[in-house]
């Protein structure tokens, strides 16, 4: 079968236009709902189990909801945390602030250390204070136990590597994590000095034993850190460990020199954890 | 046409392949919307806003609410109505919808729809 050049444009052409025809009036008759394939003829009374479960397209009303700060939120221009550890003096009472957050916030006891989850932890004075600390302290400093938790710092590290924004630092200071979008990929572990943040390498729900449904747990591949209870700071709370821990926790705004968290400052000699990187801890110890 | 022993019957098994879905659902029962387990209507609210516009886009409304609680501090919703409520998945929809097989994975599952909201989130107490 031998084809022109004429005759094979010639065919082209015409099934174009014909295409072309059939395609617009299905398109304006499915415009006009008198299409057979349009779900809105379809839909109303072919239900018959569930009729209320069916709408017709077009009778779904609009909604004008608002999201508002809750009445009951605790404000402040600069959260910052002022931690006595003279009140510290046994692993118990470090205990006590611990179990509370980690009950709280379902954080997962793993026993392997090397996957441990931990929010809020303890250590020995020369891993929490590296920098050059001055030789000939008390036994009490040198052996004592110190509570560690995110520092929520002015300028985190954490937040400047992390790629999908998963955890950023809000308006009062607070350095939150966002497990919805967090990859798992790490960099903020790798760039936070402290090390407050904790990868779930394993699934944590069979290592929380006994789950406390108002809050979310976390699931494997995500990082996790100390939030300064943010969600509690809504409700009119304050955070988890200060509750628990009977005044020697405080929390309260640095900018506001009537605060609990200034006075204790003013009134007390206190330090930072690795203040010479620059970070800008927002977590303060008395010693 | 060249090769017409081959290219009809390729033709005519591809028509045959692309249009099965048709065929093979001819005579089958009709598509029933699953019965969901509603929750009863406390002092007369049904859901936090009209039912219909929850059904249609309640997976916009839990974006949202997400978004707003955890990354812009705003954890409360004022619906259409003026009801004020506490932007929670756990502390606020399961209240009502307090189970997951008989409410949520009702439609999910016929709909292979794979929401990944309860990796983390603590499913309701009502399934057990």
């Amino acid at each position: 079968m031998e084809k022109s050049r004429r005759d094979f444009l010639k065919t082209v052409g015409l099934s174009g236009t014909a295409l072309s025809v059939v395609g617009l009036s299905v398109a304006s008759l499915s415009a006009t709902g008198l299409s057979a394939v349009s779900p809105s003829a379809a839909a109303p009374g072919s239900a018959t189990t569930a009729a209320e479960g069916v709408v017709p397209e077009g009778t779904i009303p609009t909604v004008q909801g608002r999201y508002i700060t809750s009445p009951t939120q605790l404000t402040a221009t600069r959260w910052a945390m002022v931690i006595d550890t003279r009140r510290f003096t046994t692993k118990e009472a470090v205990a006590k602030v611990v179990n509370a957050c980690h009950r709280e916030h379902n954080v997962p006891n793993v026993p392997s250390a090397m996957h441990a989850v931990k929010w809020l932890w303890e250590d020995t004075f020369a891993h929490s204070f590296p920098d050059d600390p001055n030789p000939y302290l008390p036994d009490a400093v040198v052996h004592g136990n110190f509570p560690l938790l995110c520092n929520h710092c002015d300028n985190p590290p954490c937040v400047r590597v992390c790629p999908t924004g998963a955890t950023f630092k809000q308006e009062d200071g607070i350095v939150v994590m966002d497990p919805h979008r967090c990859i798992g990929c790490r960099f903020c572990m790798a760039g936070c000095p402290y090390g407050s943040r904790s990868f779930n390498f394993r699934d944590p729900l069979p290592f929380i034993d006994d789950v406390n449904s108002a809050y979310p747990p976390r699931t494997r591949g995500v990082v996790e850190k100390c939030t300064f209870c943010p969600e509690r700071l809504a409700a009119g709370k304050l955070p988890a460990c200060v509750e628990a821990s009977d005044g020697a926790i405080l929390f309260g705004d640095l900018n506001d020199p009537e605060s609990t968290v200034r006075q204790a400052l003013a009134q007390n000699f206190t330090v930072r954890r690795k203040p010479t990187l620059g970070t800008g801890p927002g977590v303060y110890y008395i010693i | 046409m060249y090769n017409a022993k081959v290219i009809i019957p390729g033709l005519i098994v591809a028509v045959a392949v692309f249009t099965a879905p048709f065929w093979l659902n001819i005579g089958s029962a009709p598509y029933e919307y699953p019965a969901v387990a509603l929750p009863v209507a406390k002092d007369g609210i049904a859901c936090i806003e009209p039912v219909e516009w929850m059904r249609a886009q309640h997976m916009t409304l839990l974006n949202t609410w997400r978004d707003q609680a955890v990354r812009e501090e705003k954890r409360t919703y004022v619906a259409s109505d003026g009801k004020e409520w506490n932007v929670s998945l756990q502390n606020t929809c399961m209240t009502c919808h307090a189970s997951q097989a008989e409410f949520c994975d009702k439609c999910h599952l016929q709909n292979n729809v794979q929401p990944y909201c309860w990796n983390c989130h603590v499913a309701p107490k009502g399934n057990k």
